[in-house]
């Protein structure tokens, strides 16, 4: 139970590429990615929201196949494609039949060796990208919140710090020379895993691998980067606008120990019985009980990723939307008499055993979905594809859950205390400018 | 020796697609128990869990006349207690054999929806039972969701897509129940109790419902289990749901509904089609996969691809019980409006007047057969294709026969379809923006009826 078997493969080419291969014969289907150890938190200064634009260009063109060929080919084998860009990886990924392997692997292949792209297709997809943050972010309520809120307020070193979705200005400063550039820079072999899971056999999937990638140059390796993040020293606040909500809102945003440390599982361990669902105690308590908040969420690297795909600084969130009826130090209060709760007491014996079965539950499901039914095992993938970039042992996979099976409630105590400290966080207020009749 | 060279090149081709591989359906179970309940169960053993809903054939469109988004509320509330468990014990009781339950409803049906742990399978379906048949209707609770529902809809009317499809619903069924896909605040204000548990009492009924279940289980001793769980289920009669005819649109309307302040704006081009059960729909699904339901398709090429009007251009197919409609989606940039309608017609036009190319249409044929097997690896996509074959009366071997009849289609097939179901003379367009931005725009397109975000 602590430990789950889901058959893999993995080996390395010349050229420094990972490959992992998981088989699994149920329908003649499989998800494919490609991986590269790069996101946003990296971007070029002056160019933030680089890393997600340059995501949109490898969809332009390559090589061989130039552009609108990519999404024809995968479309037109019967498969769905696409592409995120996330803080340390960027994944490019489709779902196929699998008689549409070989073919995947040419085209992925293709743009890994060889981007080809011209200053049209960069005007296009950076009008395409403005619209992506204006129906994501601008024009919708409590858009970007909080994951472009709380990082320019809870950190100060750039790479963790600035607008990750790009200033529009910056979007317009980029140029094709940064595109190639960052190409060259991160797009390498070397700094990539490829991943095909489900109808594949690993020696076919091996042998093709190598035909299409084997002869890519390694490239340099790319340059380190300091992403460290000096511990908290205060109290961090911050204010943003809520141009169309009808809600006040808050979120508060405590540092995140790094991943696989002993304080890493138990804090996962709390943060479960704190934010997961309506069992959890904030929504319990803020929402059901007392009936200050509307609604509440959070979680390690919450919103945009969970607890398994970061690799450098991040948070601890939760988010409150609560009634306009009671300010937000009344809103905030009440939270924090359920953070000063865990603190002071931990959680109870039977709380931590129903968090673990509810863990294990959630996280058997997030390897087969993750993305819907579309993309079949894309949290599979993707967490394959994490413990192979970060920690070099795809097989973590299956041993992971051990390490949060075996928490105790001494521990998760410790935890509360070490990292849910009042005194040391970040919270960003999200007021909103015209409000909704009284109810 | 440069034949040579390029012949040893791999990439100097496109790989061709390799044989393809069987794709067969888990075989299931299907079963109607004595009074009324219809089982349908499928074993997918790929994780070990199960997955399914319990479905009610009676949604908001059923209790029109008592209140709108009557079974939305009744849903909500549901979850909330039983004469067994307080809310909190069902969630306590949830987490602790790592399950989740979803209580919710749409236009033609309520559902209790659940996921666990198959090795608590039999815990999971008794709070199923007992949610479905012994829901208690506690007056704090029924209290806290109305007020959850009217701050929930206080921001669902400054979200764009819910005004598009708020006011289209309006527009395109006119008179019907569809017409209504929210309350007021006011009118959930004027909710009472009663009327949720007379809409429970009245359409939570053994014979209007189908359990559907998917997942790592043995079918036989499950359905033993269902058996004896829902077994002494009571049957009663459910109302149906009145029949109403569509409003006749004629001629093309611009609806502009007014956000100040937007900074983009919502287009929605609709018209009237047809349901899931009507001899066409496969020819209109493909249709609309060549116009606009996949990333390949002619209108995300155009507007998204070549022009960069907006990020997620899409059109699709919608078919709910009685009827179905047609419509187009982009949020695009407040100066490019109407050149975006422009495009839009275009495209329906040409795909009006002039039959599809061999090519793309194998092209789209693939797609729509190779998507639907992408299905059949997760259990969660196994449910959601067999709820589709049961909650609209399809014919049992629907989904296994559906790749041979979408190979089956031509050209002339995608023509047809999309001259009866593009229905371009008369669309509706529905615009969500700022109205000092865009209404000069907008009124090359038709009439212009406007209206503000709050509802009327």
């Amino acid at each position: 139970m602590n430990q789950l078997h889901i058959p893999l493969e993995s080996t390395k080419l010349d050229n420094g590429l990972r490959v992992v291969i998981s088989p699994d014969r149920t329908a003649p289907v499989a998800t494919l990615g490609v991986y590269y150890n790069i996101g946003f938190r990296l971007e070029p200064r002056g160019r933030s929201g680089f890393a997600h634009l340059f995501e949109h260009m490898m969809f332009q063109g390559s090589e061989h196949a130039g552009k609108m060929m990519h999404i024809k080919l995968i479309n037109s084998s019967g498969g769905v494609l696409n592409g995120s860009t996330h803080y340390d990886v960027t994944n490019y990924y489709e779902s196929i039949p699998s008689n549409a392997l070989e073919r995947v692997l040419w085209l992925e292949a293709d743009r890994m060796r060889a981007l080809k792209v011209d200053d049209e297709n960069l005007r296009n997809q950076r009008d395409v990208v403005k619209e992506e943050v204006r129906v994501n972010v601008l024009n919708q309520p409590y858009g970007g919140f909080p994951w472009l809120d709380l990082p320019p307020v809870a950190f100060r070193n750039w790479p963790n710090a600035h607008n990750f979705y790009g200033d529009f200005a910056d979007l317009d400063a980029a140029t094709l020379d940064d595109v190639q550039q960052f190409f060259y820079t991160y797009y390498s072999p070397s700094n990539a895993v490829l991943l095909m899971i489900g109808d594949v056999t690993p020696d076919e999937g091996f042998t093709l691998a190598r035909r299409y990638f084997g002869s890519i140059p390694a490239g340099p390796p790319p340059p380190t980067a300091d992403v460290s993040e000096a511990s908290f020293e205060g109290l961090r606040r911050g204010e943003v606008e809520e141009k169309f909500g009808t809600l006040p809102a808050f979120a508060v945003g405590y540092r995140a120990p790094e991943r696989r440390k002993p304080d890493w599982y138990a804090l996962a361990m709390l943060d479960h019985a704190l934010h997961g669902g309506r069992a959890g105690r904030v929504y319990r308590r803020l929402v059901l009980e007392q009936q200050i908040a509307v609604d509440t969420a959070g979680g390690i690297h919450y919103p945009v990723g969970d607890l398994f795909d970061y690799n450098g600084p991040t948070l601890l969130v939760s988010r409150v939307l609560h009634k306009p009826e009671y300010s937000s130090d009344q809103a905030l209060e009440a939270y924090d008499a359920v953070i000063d709760a865990v603190c002071q007491q931990g959680i109870e014996q039977d709380e931590l055993e129903q968090v673990k079965v509810k863990f294990r539950s959630e996280y058997v499901s997030s390897l087969e979905g993750g993305q819907g039914a579309s993309i079949p095992r894309y949290g599979l993938m993707h967490y394959l594809a994490c413990f192979t970039l970060f920690d070099n042992d795809p097989s973590l996979v299956n041993s992971i859950l051990g390490g949060f099976l075996q928490v105790t409630r001494e521990q998760v105590r410790e935890a509360a205390q070490r990292y849910l400290d009042p005194k040391r966080r970040a919270i960003v207020f999200r007021q909103p400018t015209r409000t909704g009749a009284a109810a | 020796m440069m034949a040579t060279i390029a012949m040893n090149d791999p990439f100097a081709q496109v790989p061709a697609l390799g044989p393809e591989r069987p794709v067969v359906w888990p075989a299931r179970t299907h079963r109607k128990l004595a009074n009324g309940l219809e089982i349908v169960l499928v074993e997918s053993h790929t994780i070990p869990k199960f997955t399914g809903e319990l479905y009610f054939r009676s949604g908001n469109a059923s209790a029109v006349a008592q209140a709108p988004a009557l079974a939305e509320i009744t849903a909500t509330v549901v979850r909330t207690g039983t004469e067994e468990r307080s809310s909190r014990q069902i969630e306590e009781d949830l987490r602790r054999i790592g399950a989740d339950i979803g209580t919710s409803a749409g236009a033609d049906t309520s559902a209790i929806g659940f996921n666990g742990l198959v090795e608590f399978s039999l815990d999971l379906l008794k709070l199923v039972a007992e949610l479905a048949q012994r829901a208690s209707f506690r007056e704090n609770e029924f209290e806290r969701e109305r007020r959850q529902m009217i701050e929930g809809l206080r921001i669902a009317r400054t979200t764009p897509s819910f005004l598009a499809n708020e006011r289209m619903c309006r527009v395109l069924f006119g008179a019907h129940p569809y017409a209504i896909i929210a309350a007021t605040e006011s009118q959930v204000k004027e909710y009472r109790l009663a009327q949720l548990a007379e809409f429970y009492r009245a359409h939570y009924r053994p014979g209007n419902a189908v359990l559907i279940a998917v997942g790592d289980f043995a079918a036989p001793q499950m359905m033993e289990q269902i058996d004896r769980i829902f077994g002494s289920w009571k049957p009663a009669e459910v109302p149906g749901v009145p029949a109403v005819s569509l409003p006749r649109l004629r001629g093309r309307h611009v609806h502009l509904v007014h956000l100040a302040e937007s900074v983009q704006t919502q287009v929605l081009v609709a018209n009237h089609a047809i349901t899931r059960k009507h001899p066409d729909w496969l020819r209109l699904a493909l249709a609309n996969s060549i116009y606009g339901g996949a990333f390949n398709s002619r209108l995300i090429m155009n507007i998204r691809e070549q022009k960069g009007y907006t990020y997620s251009p899409r059109s699709s197919v919608h078919a709910l019980r009685q009827y179905g409609y047609f419509t187009v989606n982009a949020a695009v940039r407040n100066d490019v409006v109407a050149a975006t309608l422009t495009e839009i017609f275009y495209e329906l036009d040409r795909m009006r007047s002039l039959a599809v190319a061999e090519d793309e249409l194998s092209d789209a044929r693939t797609y729509m057969s190779g998507v639907f097997s992408l299905g059949l690896a997760t259990q969660d996509g196994l449910a959601s294709q067999l709820s589709n074959v049961y909650l609209y009366d399809l014919p049992e071997d629907y989904v296994e026969t559906l790749r041979q009849r979408v190979r089956a289609l031509t050209a002339a097939d995608v023509l047809a379809a999309a001259r009866a179901y593009f229905d371009s003379a008369n669309a509706q367009i529905i615009i969500v923006g700022d109205r000092r931005q865009i209404a000069d725009q907008v009124g090359l397109f038709g009439q212009i009826t406007e209206y503000d975000a709050e509802p009327n």
